[in-house]
């Protein structure tokens, strides 16, 4: 029999026992729904994960430090083995360009960052300083901030993490509630000054003192590294924007909690706790960086670039392995939800087998009278196949559409719970396109081998039998 | 389609010829010997009827004849093709281009209306559409039930059901038309109505009949040849002498008699199939 012909007959079919047929097929969509909700939950969770990731900048990101960094971060077992300090090498603007230039690195720039005090309102404030290049605009941290960022790399403005805003107004959180609101805080901060005091590294003008004989130092030393002067300094900064997250989450407790651009930072000269330790060993009056944060096009190159960076002989630190145990995560996430969701399907599959072979019982003279006109096993085999699979697709589509309802609804009803907690509003739920035609051609597949059984039996029987009167 | 065969098998040779057939059944412990030992050889254009008492194995022959059993030894060769020997699937082929049947019990599909009823083995048959409708339309035309094409057999008398099953029968055109008690479920009158038509498919169009039945009368009647079975043998076979071409009941045509030979004109008009 040709497909349209069998589809013709297997639609009139069903459409004789409605009911029973309905039933089955709403029996299909529960667990079709049930699949495509607990897959596109799986689904909108990766992405919502994803997306934040991307957007922390934790995942793209690799740090750069000197391997004589004492503080050593990213040494890892590797390293300390394979490595000895002859071949380590200073981390300073030549290796930062040299950085730069390797293939899939988006940007490398310097961690400025040093502890400082800053006035307001003649009262100090010691905090911590960290410089921001201008892309670092789209993390997540300066979403929804308020002000807006740095007019340009220059300028000499300052964003504050909410902590600090909070410490600079004198705010603690009320009694019954968990934070200070971001925005109460913008209302006196943003648009007044502060005054930051830093220590500049000059270039020396005058000769360094030769170090006094009998002074406790044996005679015949020699200036050996750069010199230059510290030279102290303030410069008045204007607050352009408080951030209410963290974006330095990452470094623990050398983050910043205010900011400043970064090329305003870089021209400041400022001292940094390292500059100490360097000046003996570097060549010249070049500041050295104690680690360069370098931006990858894609995650997915982060272990490329962290190889090349190694050889040139510095040490690495990423969040590429936590990422890979997250999408492990993520894979079992899926096979969960995959098997509970399929569960369903399942369980509604025995419900076509039941209302095949209920037809076959039903339609058993039926099936004997078009074998004696000339309906061949295959013939009433494909009916059967036929009957299932447009149960299976429609079953397939109306799940799909209730599936996607059920994440609607689940989401709305989130995100007022999300309102009322104060987060912004997430997509977690995903229906993609895929997921559709997946959920559908799982449901039409599933149906078919669920119709095998009955098709089986009813192409078995035997039309003297089926025709016998009864 | 459409390859179904036409009627054309020449008078005089064999149509059907059954060797020694038998078809046993187990049931428990006894064994039914359904049909034991029938040899029988029916020519092409032959009207036969299979006479017997109910269990005396003349539908089982018919099933054979058939294709829809399979004998447990024994032959049944059609047109040179032993049944026993053919695949399911060839079998199937068989029933759908060689062989049209009708029941005692019509078995029509209660679900689809007569003109579906009619052309489901044009589907079977892979016919396109437009094609199988115009058969349809046409074989139904022939048995005069052009008007209640679109009614479902419900609706329909017995009479009418039983013209509709017979319009199936001969839409894929089958050299070998074979009845099972066609006449067993309606009255004298109908009865008569649906007989004279299928003798007229046998008279002109050359078409063999096999037709069961346990009334002699209907059998000397209509039929050119009496096959007698008691307990799945066959017990006498004779010529029906007393039919002649001069029978009155051929003369005095009854109006579906009149149907009928305007459905056996349609069929041997090359044009009437298209």
């Amino acid at each position: 029999m040709k497909i349209p012909d069998l589809t013709e007959l297997a639609l009139r079919n069903l459409r004789e026992s409605l009911l029973r047929n309905s039933l089955t097929t709403v029996g299909i969509s529960v667990g079709v729904a049930s699949l495509v909700a607990m897959l596109s939950l799986g689904i909108g969770l990766q992405q919502l994960f994803s997306r934040r990731l991307a957007k922390s900048g934790l995942f793209d990101t690799v740090l750069v430090t000197s391997r004589r960094d004492v503080r050593g971060m990213g040494r890892d077992r590797d390293d300390r083995d394979r490595t000895t300090p002859a071949e380590s090498r200073v981390l300073d603007e030549a290796a930062r360009q040299e950085i730069e230039r390797l293939p899939n690195v988006l940007e490398a720039y310097p961690d400025i960052r040093f502890p400082t005090e800053l006035r307001y309102d003649d009262k100090p404030h010691l905090t911590m300083i960290s410089a921001l290049p201008s892309s670092a605009k789209s993390n997540e941290a300066f979403e929804g901030m308020q002000g807006s960022f740095f007019s340009s790399d220059t300028a000499a403005e300052v964003i504050l993490q909410k902590t600090f805003a909070e410490e600079l107004v004198g705010k603690s959180p009320a009694r019954g509630v968990d934070e200070v609101n971001v925005a109460d805080l913008a209302k006196p901060l943003l648009g007044q000054q502060l005054t930051m005091l830093y220590s500049q590294r000059a270039p020396s003008s005058t000769p360094p003192l030769a170090p006094a004989t009998g002074a406790g130092v044996s005679a015949g030393e020699d200036l050996i590294g750069a010199s230059y002067s510290v030279v102290s300094r303030e410069l008045k900064l204007k607050i352009v924007g408080i951030c209410d997250q963290d974006p330095e989450s990452m470094r623990g407790p050398t983050r910043g909690k205010v900011f400043l651009p970064l090329k305003l930072a870089q021209s400041l000269h400022v001292m940094q706790p390292t500059d100490l330790r360097e000046v003996s060993r570097a060549g010249s009056d070049q500041p050295v960086y104690s680690s360069v944060s370098v931006r990858v096009k894609n995650p997915a190159q982060v272990q490329l670039v962290e190889d090349a960076v190694k050889k040139m002989g510095f040490g690495t630190f990423s969040i590429l392995d936590a990422s890979r145990g997250l999408q492990l995560v993520f894979r079992v996430l899926y096979a969960f939800l995959f098997i509970f969701g399929s569960l369903a399907l399942i369980v509604s599959c025995i419900g076509i087998v039941n209302t095949l072979v209920m037809a076959i019982l039903e339609r058993r003279r039926e099936i004997g009278i078009m074998k004696a006109i000339g309906a061949s096993d295959g013939d009433v085999k494909k009916l059967f196949f036929a009957e299932a699979g447009a149960m299976g697709i429609l079953g397939g589509i109306v799940g799909v559409v209730l599936g996607w309802a059920i994440g609607q609804l689940i989401n709305f009803g989130t995100n007022i719970w999300l309102k009322s907690q104060s987060f912004p509003p997430e997509h977690f739920w995903a229906v993609p396109w895929w997921l559709v035609a997946l959920a559908i051609g799982f449901s039409f597949l599933v149906s078919l081998v669920s119709g095998l059984y009955p098709a089986g039996r009813a192409a078995r029987l035997d039309p003297v039998q089926a025709l016998r009167y009864e | 389609m459409t390859t179904a065969p036409a009627v054309t098998s020449a008078r005089g040779t064999l149509a059907v010829r059954i060797e020694n057939l038998c078809r046993h059944y187990r049931m428990g412990e006894t064994l039914i010997r359904a049909v034991d030992g029938v040899s029988v050889e029916i020519r092409a254009g032959e009207f036969v009827a299979l006479l017997g008492s109910s269990g005396s194995g003349k539908s089982s022959v018919l099933n054979l004849i058939a294709g829809l059993d399979r004998p447990t030894s024994g032959s049944v060769v059609v047109q040179d093709r032993d049944l026993a020997k053919l695949s399911r699937e060839e079998l199937a082929k068989y029933r759908l281009h060689v062989v049209g049947m009708v029941f005692q019990s019509f078995n029509l599909i209660a679900s689809m209306t007569l003109a579906e009823n009619v052309e489901l083995p044009l589907r079977f048959a892979e016919v396109d559409r437009s094609q199988r409708t115009d058969l349809a339309r046409g074989a139904l035309e022939r048995v005069g039930l052009r008007a209640r094409m679109d009614h479902r057999p419900s609706e329909l008398s017995g009479g009418e059901q039983q013209r509709a099953a017979l319009a199936r029968a001969l839409i894929n055109r089958p050299q070998l038309l074979l009845a099972d008690e066609p006449t067993g479920n309606l009255d004298s009158h109908t009865g008569i109505e649906i007989m004279d038509m299928v003798r007229r498919f046998n008279r002109e169009l050359g078409m063999t009949v096999v037709m069961v039945t346990h009334e002699r009368a209907l059998a000397e009647r209509y039929a050119q040849r009496m096959i007698f079975l008691a307990d799945g043998k066959l017990i006498d076979d004779r010529t029906n002498n007393d039919r002649t071409i001069h029978d009155p009941m051929i003369n005095d045509r009854t109006n579906s008699d009149r149907v009928g030979t305007a459905a056996v004109a349609d069929l041997r008009e090359p044009g009437g199939r298209p």
